[in-house]
């Protein structure tokens, strides 16, 4: 076979980014899949986006990924989150073609000049002295490379439950792999159990609609990708119905027999997506629970039925679908069934998602204890770009807390205990209020340029609409409004208090009830179009609590500036807690900030380990390398 | 929370223990040491410290934010780099006993200052050069050992009334936030809060903290005086010794909730210092199972008291259990009283001494009040001479950092409904109400994030 620099194994979400981005920075890279025609698949809902998720895609846009892109062109029904909130929390949610999205992408990567589609299952990992030498196939095939990168997602050992019914198979009843855990773990990887699940999807023509409220799309400009305008297309309705207390009913009567309160499942499920056994479980006095009822493609009568993920048996199933308002009719096409399968613990990981004990082998995305087409398509372009740098020679790329929710998802990763599936949220990250959606592109697209992922082209574009804000808001600073019977009573009509004297227009913008519309009734007329009033506006109204933000990632730099040296040893240093000397070795992190994060590390712990390193800079101060030379003597 | 390792914020403590005619000083250090102690700071000429000479001792007074007077002072000014850390260090030597020293503390950090970390002054001047390396180990010493003090200060706290309070509100914050929150990130599933629900909360909260500082520096707050158990077998006047105290000195507290638990307590000044006495029950050895209980409670009193005041029975001679009591006191800060000295006594100084030795030895009648003068003045000079910690982490500043956090927190919450009202999104009042329970949290130490998520979990139903 031929000669690659990058291995990619694996098609999903992770997989995908991670090829892409290594290809499009210079190196050969071939990615395998067990099957050519799931590339970029999406097993379970087929929806992107949504708070702290469009976060994320926006952030891999920015910096040159693919997610972007292939949500506006699959759309089929978008809508902008939590509107009545503020900017930093609103996010974008689209609906897509499942097949459409699975087909651009596998488009995106045939086309890549760098990229090699392959379809073969990766059974081992070659390692030779410490480096990752290449991988072998189930075919037999040996295939050499300089690095490798896993994004298996849940398909490792991975085994699906139904009520009592148990058997091997990865998503939507593909193949599982057992040889690839097998070889992780005699590489000396510890692998967890992680469990996960998916609702049954229905035939839309036995669907009563009537019964059900329909959330409709939004005609919206600007998509998930900065390099383009949405389509407008005529989009799908959700539709909304509710569990009914005959739910419930069938529900408890058949506890016994689910999977997950039967004993069957080990994993650890995520909360924030439980079943609705644990639903009703956990929450009893809850008399119904919601329903989505969701397209999964233009061309297809398939609908995701949203809200019912469950591991009963196949024959309650139906039973209980039924008893949900519009659906008694239903023809079931999937069942629901639960899922477990092998991951990583994401601690036996750099922050660029190489591993720390063997050279040149990355993770990316589920694997990684990660949940989320998003969460794994930002790792696997972490993941991509800094294989590449690494074969380069570059220094790494790593974005911290302040930069990007990428950079809260991986420091998450490594740095928590990771005791069930990770989901991306809003309130994970502190500098929430500089993190917005809307200036992913000004945060990070200069990085994209950098690394040779963004055009020059497309980075200018960007560039120039930043001016243009700054601009907007340089005018609005040094515009002035002189108090006048007209002003006043333009004022008085919308409800807010008459100047007493000159005010600028960034002052009278900051009123609450001031919006950028009405500063039109005062004379003033815009320079920017509508998409960017609205950062104008947020830029001005929350200055405030920006700059505070602003303040606190002054503070937190500090520490993430204060690097941990690779060859502390924790088990040396006095004065450490027994807890934090057993919590540092195991997450090793890189720095002071990330050693302050982790739960079971102190203050007190933290000064222990300033006074050690100074202890040590000092000491090799005074002869040098006198303490590196002693140690290997 | 924002927790600084090192060196660029500017830091205060109560730096040495309580001298001679209640002298104290509070240290800064930091590169706003000076101009911050400016802005307290009252001289007779209208002096200001900004142009002080270095190493220069200026007179005048620490006035409160109203420019009433906290105490008469003289104030020193190092700067960088010829002081004790290396950067500009005020210290602020005050007279007029603890309450106005802690009056200044008080002051200097409502001004902005930080609260010092256990050691952390010795910390800066080992990491900024001015200690060589063979001092390291023993800064990582100090370090340690007032840490694990404070942690067991702060367990002990944990069981008080004030902390369950404060345990209480931020619980409520919590709650708040996980509400907030989980509308913002599972907009499907979870509604908004009602704007009526929020501010109520923050009202409810926001109530209870002022309640809490208006009472600062006479109700709860002040239980946290220097700890002092009152140990000894039955029947050798320790209740008598604890009444006696309470009715020669002004109890400082009145609103002591009923105890239902097996010791007393109370509060009283002795020369100007808040003691916190807790009458144990009688140490002896027993089989009684009830007994047992309260002897082992007297014991784990004993071992986490600042003070011990040792009662035996002056006019018998000492038995078994005497003795065995005297050995568990050796080496903690202690008075042995021998009590009942009008009726007699059995045993000599050096007798007493050869089985507790380093302890003053005090010979009262807790029922004439013969001998209590002295007890007192013994029980002061204990504090004085250092054998009581009042810098660091001791309850004097630990009962600072209560007050100081209370303080943010009722900031932060007054910014909460200042923004509710402008009828901002929840998302910023997030912000507010999460830096109020953070300010709470810095008295229990718990991180706000991760359990705000459980919380979010616990609370609302979020499924697919």
């Amino acid at each position: 076979m031929d000669r690659f620099d990058v291995i990619v194994v694996g098609a999903g979400h992770a997989g995908c980014e991670a090829a892409l981005a290594a290809a499009r920075m210079g190196f050969r890279t071939v990615v395998f899949t067990i099957t050519l025609d799931n590339v970029a698949l999406m097993p379970c809902n087929p929806s992107v986006g949504g708070p702290g998720k469009a976060h994320l895609v926006r952030e891999i846009d920015a910096l040159g990924g693919e997610m972007g892109r292939s949500t506006d062109y699959a759309y089929m029904h978008i809508r902008m989150l939590n509107t009545r909130k503020g900017p930093a929390v609103q996010a974008l949610r689209a609906q897509t073609d499942r097949k459409l999205y699975s087909w651009r992408m596998r488009q995106v990567l045939e086309r890549e000049p760098n990229v090699y589609l392959r379809e073969g299952c990766v059974e081992e990992i070659l390692v030779r002295g410490g480096a990752v030498e290449g991988v072998v196939l189930e075919s037999g095939e040996r295939v050499t490379a300089r690095a490798v990168i896993v994004a298996t997602g849940t398909y490792m050992r991975s085994l699906i439950h139904m009520g009592e019914v148990h058997y091997e198979a990865g998503p939507q009843s593909q193949r599982t792999t057992h040889g690839l855990s097998r070889s992780l773990e005699k590489l000396g990887f510890r692998l967890a159990r992680f469990k996960t699940g998916t609702p049954p999807r229905a035939n839309s023509r036995s669907v009563d609609y009537s019964r059900m409220t329909p959330l409709e799309g939004e005609p919206l400009v600007q998509g998930f990708s900065f390099r383009g305008k949405l389509a407008p297309k005529r989009q799908v309705p959700c539709w909304l119905t509710y569990t009914t207390r005959e739910t419930q009913a069938i529900m408890q009567a058949n506890l016994h027999r689910t999977a997950l309160y039967s004993g069957a499942i080990v994993g650890i499920g995520p909360r924030y997506c439980p079943s609705l056994e644990s639903k009703i479980v956990q929450f009893p006095d809850r008399d119904s629970h919601q329903v989505y009822v969701e397209p999964e493609g233009w061309d297809t009568q398939e609908v995701y039925l949203s809200g019912l993920s469950t591991s009963l048996p196949a024959d309650v199933q139906v039973e209980l679908v039924r008893t949900i308002p519009g659906l008694e009719n239903v023809e079931l096409m999937r069942l629901a069934y639960a899922i477990e399968y092998d991951c990583l613990g994401p601690h036996q990981l750099w922050k660029t998602l190489e591993s720390r004990s063997i050279n040149g082998l990355y993770f990316a995305g589920q694997i990684n204890g990660s949940s989320g087409y998003e969460e794994a398509a930002a790792q696997g372009l972490i993941a991509g770009i800094n294989c590449a740098l690494k074969l380069k020679g570059e220094p790494p790329f790593i974005l911290g807390r302040d930069e990007a929710y990428i950079g809260v998802l991986i420091d998450d990763l490594v740095t928590k205990t990771i005791s069930e599936p990770y989901r991306m949220m809003t309130s994970l990250a502190e500098y929430r209020l500089l993190l917005r959606q809307d200036n992913a592109d000004r945060r990070l697209s200069v990085y994209g340029r950098n690394l040779g992922l963004l055009t020059d082209d497309e980075y200018d574009t960007i560039q120039r609409k930043w001016e243009a804000v700054d601009k907007e808001i340089e005018a609005l600073r040094s515009w002035r409004i002189t108090p006048s019977e007209r002003v006043n009573g333009i004022l008085r009509e919308m409800g807010s208090v008459p100047l007493q004297h000159v005010v600028s227009g960034e002052e009278l913008l900051r009123r609450p009830e001031m919006s950028y519309s009405r500063l039109a009734a005062l004379g003033w007329t815009s320079g920017v179009d509508e998409g960017l009033e609205q950062i104008v506006e947020t830029e001005i109204k929350y200055a405030g609590y920006i700059q505070k933000q602003q303040r606190e990632v002054e503070r937190f730099r500090k520490l993430e500036a204060k690097r941990l040296p690779e060859w502390l040893n924790y088990g040396e240093i006095e004065g450490l807690s027994r807890e934090a000397r057993e919590k540092l070795t195991a997450v090793r992190p890189e720095s002071v900030g990330q050693a302050s994060r982790i739960a079971g590390v102190s203050p007190a712990d933290i000064s222990v380990l300033l006074i050690y390193l100074e202890q040590k800079r000092r000491g090799r101060g005074g002869g040098a390398g006198r303490m590196k030379d002693g140690g290997q003597g | 929370m924002a927790v600084e390792f090192w060196s660029d914020d500017t830091i205060a403590a109560i730096s040495t223990p309580l001298g001679e005619g209640g002298i104290g000083i509070v240290r800064l250090s930091g590169p706003d040491a000076v101009s911050l102690v400016d802005q307290a700071f009252v001289s007779p000429k209208g002096r200001r410290l900004a142009s002080a000479r270095n190493w220069s001792l200026n007179f005048g007074w620490i006035v409160d934010k109203h420019g009433e007077k906290i105490d008469e002072v003289i104030v020193s000014v190092m700067r960088a780099p010829h002081s004790y850390t290396r950067e500009d260090v005020v210290e602020i030597n005050c007279h007029g006993g603890l309450i106005p020293l802690q009056g200044v503390l008080e002051r200097i950090l409502e001004l902005g200052a930080r609260l010092a970390e256990p050691g952390e002054f010795t910390k800066r001047a080992f990491l900024h050069g001015r200690l060589d390396l063979s001092q390291a180990e023993a800064v990582i010493d100090v370090i340690r050992a007032k840490t694990d003090r404070g942690h067991r200060l702060a367990m002990r706290q944990l069981e008080g009334s004030l902390s369950r309070v404060i345990k209480e509100m931020r619980g409520k914050l919590v709650g708040l936030l996980a509400g907030i929150e989980a509308g913002i990130d599972f907009p499907d599933e979870v509604g908004d809060m009602e704007p009526e629900a929020i501010r109520q909360i923050i009202d409810d909260v926001s109530g209870e903290i002022a309640k809490m500082l208006a009472t600062a520096d006479t109700g709860r707050l002040l239980r946290e005086g220097i700890d002092t158990a009152i140990v000894g077998k039955p029947n050798v006047g320790k209740s008598s010794l604890l009444n006696r105290l309470v009715r020669e000195n002004r109890a400082i507290v009145t609103d002591v909730p009923g105890t239902t638990r097996d010791v007393i307590e109370e509060i009283v000044n002795i020369g100007g210092f808040p003691f916190v006495v807790r009458d144990t029950a009688g140490i002896r050895h027993t089989e009684d199972v009830v007994e047992k209980i309260g002897v082992e409670r007297a014991i784990a009193l004993m071992e986490g008291a600042d003070l011990v005041l040792c009662v035996v029975d002056g006019s018998s001679p000492l038995d078994d259990d005497d003795i065995s009591l005297l050995q568990q006191v050796h080496g903690k800060t202690a008075v042995l009283v021998a009590n009942k000295s009008d009726i007699g006594s059995a045993e000599s100084d050096e007798r007493y001494r050869e089985i507790l030795p380093d302890v003053p030895i005090v010979r009262i009648s807790a029922a004439t009040g013969e001998g209590l003068e002295k007890l007192e003045q013994t029980i002061v000079e204990q504090v004085i001479q250092g054998g009581i910690d009042l810098t660091g982490d001791s309850l004097v500043v630990t009962r600072a950092r209560h007050k100081q956090a209370l303080k943010e927190a009722a900031a932060s919450l007054e910014a909460a409904r200042r923004t509710l009202e402008m009828g901002l999104p929840q998302d910023l009042i997030a912000i507010d109400i999460r830096e109020a329970a953070e300010s709470l949290g810095e008295v229990t130490g718990e991180s706000v994030t991760d359990e705000v998520i459980e919380r979010i979990f616990a609370d609302f139903c979020i499924g697919k």
